[in-house]
């Protein structure tokens, strides 16, 4: 076994592949881009390298300066994790060139499945099942119509050029085959000059199926049974799990036994998938599932399968990179309970899914109960479910631009799947992160939804489910009283803990809000989602508060939290009504508060700071300080500047001077042009206010 | 600490009726409280609202700390004055924290008569200018007053204790560090240009404040120049080219939360020099209170049982219990602040005279302030007392009042007739503040009392009939019974506020903390007649 391992990745992958070869005594060495420098996994490393500038390109993907580190550091592997350089035969081939150790499969095995064409041939040849469809040169209709028979409906007709659904029919019956071939050869005549078809299966309800597989160097592959990833979004997979909800014994059978032939087939070594499309549209069954394509790598939802079978599939790979045959047999391989992943995303659902970036002031995730597949873990799932947590970013830390999003996955074990996915969905509603946005909300949603919880779900599951799913997430009044009751609270606590004696004025509960001769009451100014709102609260006398929703007083009490920041509090509100108890946790400062609930984070502004506002700015009139000549006008009446551009010029007292836009807005007029000689006080230009 | 019982049966049908009547004065006060709290009619209220401004009452809320208590200060001043056109005189005053300081606020009410000065309103101004000297409380002044009332400018304008007091008081107060705030959010005309250019600091509204000495009408007709108010007296024209303000605002709220971070930056620190305990509510429920008030300030009752339900932990250190025990005197502990109360429990003679010296002395000497609850109908008459000379000795008692320097705060719980008033520390004798409880009588004597000694005076008297002595004497009790009354009073900010009784501890503890933010001197006393 080699010594020591460099991992060429970043984030929450290398962490994870950190954990286990820390565990088995391996030197840890990571690379790192200038983005990174302070990222979690070169602070777990022994040893980190820095690798170049923040673009992928010049750090992450260049196979030559992770060699250069790996000889610098002395490492004996290199692990790729996934993504980057994870496929790259060319690059594998280097390290094993270099005499290091490359855990993975063999280049050849990376070729081989990553010609998608070829690919599909070679599983044929190997009796794997691949999705029917005929594209060949002979296009008259009777050709078609026995390729469409043999095919079975339903069936796609598509215009070999088509595109944009042009070209396109989809065909239900044998008997309106010929109608509708003859129909899309016109369009794709009239629109690509190209009346040639080609013809597929229809797949109404595709699921997305995948087979872990695993092979050593001594020619044994496993199968460590199959997860299920057709919640996605775009192409993108959001949640997954195993085993797959709906799988029978003998569909399991047949598709992790075509997964093991297809493995064989191209003499693969270490962690792979095969990835397989089933029409779910009467469940799943043995043939109606196809082989689409191979990942020869580690699979970001590899966690899944690890909670289920126990097994460390990082601790295997670094086993067989070694030339140690698999731990274990196919049938000391089993299927304990049942594992969901929930991919954490920075980004905004609310706003397109746009990736959401910078610093990440506040990070909390409910803390992890296990950790990655260790047999023990998984021996009583009837405990109660498990959660794992594995993440690559941290409190304080920064999500970049440069790289894939994701921050975090959160991965449960249960005994059953409905309990699997209740646990996470209530995980994705405690998850706290600010300013950055992330779809934990929408997560919950996903997992909450009745088709989720009855495992009906196909790869079209939330392009259709979109109205609920991405149904606006408002501050609700329930939501604005505990914002006020959180300002209040807060500005509270901050005044108790800079008195240094009992004071009535400050130290009494009792005295909140005390008016002479009149109600306790508060009123507390907000401006949440830009509209602004006082919300009246009367003190309860102990720290507790009550106002009023829909016209009834409802109690809101403050729970006191930790504190890990200097500016920001971490405590919950509770409201209790007479309908049911609605739990907010915030962080506030005496200017604002940031809401928590159900994954998803408001910020609600109470009273301003006395600098904000257009205080300095002033009524927008650019004003001569002094005599002086105007060298310079950079803008133009009518032109938009941003505040702090420069709008005019001057020179004097040998001194050059910019006058700049008070605020955001457009010049509405420019007195002067360059040579003037200007008189003090003058007013030089104008920058009107955008609205 | 002796811990105080109670001798009250609050199931007693006595209690009951008591508790129903004092209810109902508490209910009164609150309800008039209410409607001058108020402020003007709700056409002026609109008005004022409809241009983006705050109401007064809202900007105090605003200026003030999230939570903070707010101790008002003259709420009924003018209350059945001016033909009730003055609610609150025109002015919301106060103390309250901003900023984690105590603070003493005055704001003009604009939605009366445009926040002009009634004689009463400039009483309430001084009044809470000198709570502020005596306490060192920083002043808040958010302005918006049309200056003088014009019809009533001779009891506003020349005198002594009128509007130019009030810039007086501002530099005074300014040469002892006691921080002077303007925050210009309305007219400031005349006169009233004083307060922003007599301040600090001070803070203007943009296209709302304005701050010259003669409005664009008196300019046009003195001088012909035509201008704009903005143009002459403006945020632009003091902000930037005058400098007699400090900071431009853009609206209401942001102007507070400058005075906000101005208060924040004083630099002040409170220091107590006294041995605070964590507070303790009495043991004894307040709210009995209500039962044990008698409904007639002649009926007497024994005053421990409003002490007990006023001190922390109802604990009382009775000073000399058996000796003079008309003047109950004692140690014991209001928000944790320790106080020595003095309490009457009927008519003065001359060992309570000496007794309440004497207790006044320890209380100076050991630097604990004073809470005198008053309920006194006088000192003793007749020609044994005179003859053991009770003058001298209520002198002593008067001297040691009124040279104590430690903070007193006077409640009026029941009677406060003639020199009992002086021995109890009423106003004269500069309590910090002195509130009343709306049972309470304050004259120079009883209603009764006034109207047989005038009757007896009377050249006729000794030729009336009963029936003809009766109408002599009724409306001279009616002319006492009316000015005696309470809001009588407080209308003309006698005091600084008639108090639901329940509220007396809130009330005393945040006084007296807000007066410990002026140190606490020695005191010398004067020569005490022997």
């Amino acid at each position: 076994m080699f010594k020591s391992v460099l991992v060429a990745n970043r984030g929450e992958i290398a962490c994870r592949v950190f954990r286990t070869a820390r565990a088995m005594g391996l030197r840890t060495i990571a690379v790192y881009s200038e983005a990174d420098a302070r990222a979690p996994h070169v602070q777990m490393a022994d040893e980190a390298v820095l690798l170049g500038p923040a673009q992928a390109s010049e750090s992450y993907l260049d196979g030559a300066k992770v060699l250069a580190a790996a000889r610098a550091t002395g490492a004996e592997a290199i692990h790729p994790g996934y993504g980057f350089l994870s496929e790259n035969a060319d690059f594998a081939e280097a390290v094993k060139a270099a005499g290091l150790v490359w855990i993975g499969p063999p280049p050849a095995s990376i070729r081989a499945m990553g010609l998608k064409d070829a690919a599909k041939k070679l599983m044929i040849e190997a009796g794997v099942p691949v999705t029917p469809g005929y594209q060949g040169e002979d296009q008259s209709a009777d050709t078609l119509k026995a390729e469409a028979d043999r095919i079975g409906y339903p069936v796609l007709i598509k215009a070999v050029a088509g595109g944009g659904g042009k070209g396109m029919r989809r065909v239900d019956r044998a008997e309106d085959f010929a109608d509708a071939l003859a129909s899309a050869q016109r369009e794709g005549q009239s629109s690509f000059g190209d009346p040639r078809v080609l013809i597929e299966t229809y797949i109404t309800r595709p699921r997305h199926i995948e087979v872990q597989v695993f092979g050593d160097t001594h020619g044994t592959v496993v199968h460590l049974n199959e997860r299920d990833c057709s919640l996605q979004r775009r192409h993108q997979k959001v949640i997954e799990e195993a085993p797959a909800p709906g799988m029978d014994t003998a569909t399991r059978e047949a598709v992790t036994a075509a997964a093991v032939r297809a493995a064989k087939a191209v003499n693969y070594e270490g962690a792979g998938t095969i990835e397989f499309i089933a029409d779910a549209s009467e469940g799943l069954k043995a043939d109606r599932i196809w082989f689409m394509e191979m990942n020869t790598r580690l699979q970001v939802e590899h966690p899944v399968t690890e909670a289920i079978t126990g097994v460390d599939l990082v601790e295997w790979q670094l086993r067989v990179a070694a030339g140690e045959p698999i731990p274990l047999k196919q049938d000391e391989i089993g299927i304990h309970g049942w594992a969901m992943e929930a991919r954490l995303y920075a980004e905004d659902p609310e706003n397109g899914f746009l990736p959401s970036v910078g610093a990440l002031e506040h990070f909390v995730l409910p803390p992890a109960d296990m950790g990655t597949g260790d047999p023990e873990d998984i021996d009583d799932p009837a405990d109660g479910p498990l959660l794992r947590v594995d993440t690559g970013v941290e409190e304080g830390g920064e999500v970049s631009q440069f790289y894939d999003p994701m921050i975090a996955k959160l991965i449960v074990h249960a005994e059953t799947r409905e309990a699997a996915a209740d646990h996470l969905a209530g995980v994705c509603r405690e998850v706290e992160v600010w300013p950055v946005r992330t779809n934990a909300a929408f997560l919950a949603r996903c997992l909450d939804h009745p088709r989720f919880v009855a495992g009906d779900v196909d790869t079209a599951f939330i392009a259709a489910e979109e109205d609920t799913l991405l149904a606006p997430w408002t501050l609700d009044d329930d939501g604005a009283l505990a914002a006020a009751v959180a300002l209040t609270h807060e500005a509270r606590k901050r005044a108790l803990a800079e008195e240094s004696a009992e004071t009535p004025w400050a130290t009494a509960p009792e005295l909140v809000g005390f008016r002479l001769n009149r109600p306790a009451t508060l009123a507390v100014p907000l401006r949440a989602g830009g509209e602004a709102r006082v919300v009246e609260l009367t003190p309860d006398g102990r720290d507790g508060y009550a106002g009023d929703l829909d016209g009834e007083a409802v109690p809101v009490q403050p729970w006191p939290g930790s504190g890990p920041h200097e500016s920001w509090y971490r405590t919950s509100v509770t409201l209790s009504p007479d309908r049911a108890p609605v739990s907010y946790r915030y962080l506030a400062d005496d200017h604002a508060a940031v809401l928590f609930r159900d994954g998803r984070a408001w910020r609600v502004d109470g009273r301003p700071a006395a600098a904000a506002g257009a205080a300095e700015a002033g009524d927008g009139a650019l004003r001569a300080p002094m005599p002086g000549k105007v060298v310079a006008v950079p803008v133009k009446a009518g032109d938009t500047v941003g505040k702090g551009q420069a709008v005019i010029v001057i020179e004097a007292m040998k001194m050059e001077q910019a006058l700049t836009a008070p605020f955001d807005g457009v010049v509405e007029s420019v007195a002067y042009s360059v040579g003037d000689q200007v008189g003090a006080d003058a007013v030089l230009a104008v920058v009107t206010a955008k609205d | 600490m002796p811990k105080l019982t109670s001798a009250i049966d609050p199931s007693s049908p006595a209690f009951k009726a008591l508790e129903s009547t004092n209810r109902r004065l508490r209910d009164e006060l609150v309800e008039r409280v209410a409607q001058a709290a108020r402020g003007g009619s709700d056409k002026s209220r609109e008005r004022h609202v409809s241009r983006g401004k705050l109401l007064p009452r809202d900007r105090v809320e605003r200026l003030l700390d999230a939570g903070s208590p707010f101790l008002e200060v003259g709420q009924l001043a003018a209350f059945g004055m001016y033909d009730d056109q003055a609610p609150g005189a025109g002015m919301i005053c106060g103390v309250g924290r901003v900023s984690g300081r105590e603070v003493m606020i005055v704001a003009n009410d604009p939605t009366v008569k445009g926040g002009a000065y009634f004689p009463m309103t400039v009483k309430k101004h001084l009044r809470a200018q000198e709570i502020a000297e005596q306490n060192r409380l920083p002043c808040v002044y958010l302005v918006d007053s049309g200056g003088a009332n014009l019809p009533h400018q001779a009891e506003v304008f020349p005198d002594r204790e009128h509007f130019g007091r009030i810039f007086f008081n501002q530099a005074r107060m300014s040469a002892r560090d006691i921080p002077q705030i303007a925050c210009v959010m309305g007219s400031c005309t005349a006169g009233g240009a004083y307060v922003p250019a007599m301040s600090d600091e001070t803070v203007i509204v943009r296209n709302q404040g304005t701050i010259f000495l003669a409005g664009p009408p008196l300019v046009k007709a003195a001088t012909g120049e035509v201008i704009s108010a903005e143009d002459l007296g403006g945020a632009d024209t003091h902000g930037r080219k005058s400098g007699v303000v400090d900071h431009v605002a853009e609206n209401d709220e942001h102007a507070l939360e400058i005075v906000r971070s101005i208060v924040a930056n004083l630099n002040t620190v409170k220091d107590v020099p006294l041995d605070v305990r964590e507070p303790r509510p009495p043991a004894l429920d307040p709210e009995e209170l209500y039962g044990i008030i008698p409904d007639d300030v002649r009926a007497p009752y024994d005053v421990r049982e409003v002490i007990a339900r006023t001190v922390d932990g109802s604990e009382f250190d009775e000073f000399k219990r058996d000796y003079g025990t008309t003047l109950v005197c004692g140690f014991a502990r209001i928000w944790g602040y320790p106080v020595a109360i003095l309490a009457n429990n009927g008519v003065l003679f001359s060992e309570s005279a000496l007794k309440g010296a004497h207790f006044i002395q320890l209380a100076c000497k050991r630097k604990i302030p004073l809470v005198f609850l008053q309920n006194i109908s006088g000192f003793m008459v007749g020609g044994k007392y005179e003859a053991e000379g009770i003058a001298k000795n209520g002198a002593k008692l008067v001297t040691a009042v009124a040279s104590a320097e430690v903070p007193k705060f006077t409640v009026l719980i029941g009677g406060s007739f003639g020199a009992g008033n002086y021995g109890m520390c009423g106003r004269a004798y500069s309590p910090r503040f002195l509130f009343t409880w709306p049972n309470s009588r304050i004259s120079v004597m009883g209603g009764e009392q006034a109207a047989s000694v005038l009757a007896t005076v009377h050249r006729d008297a000794d030729t009336w009939t009963e029936d003809q002595a009766e109408a002599f004497k009724a409306p001279i009790r009616q002319k006492y019974e009316d000015e005696g009354n309470p809001y009588y009073a407080t209308a003309r900010l006698w005091d600084d506020g008639v108090i639901d009784p329940v509220q007396t501890r809130d009330v005393l503890g945040l006084a007296i903390s807000a007066s410990l933010n002026a140190p606490i001197p020695d005191t010398p006393f004067g020569v005490f007649r022997m």
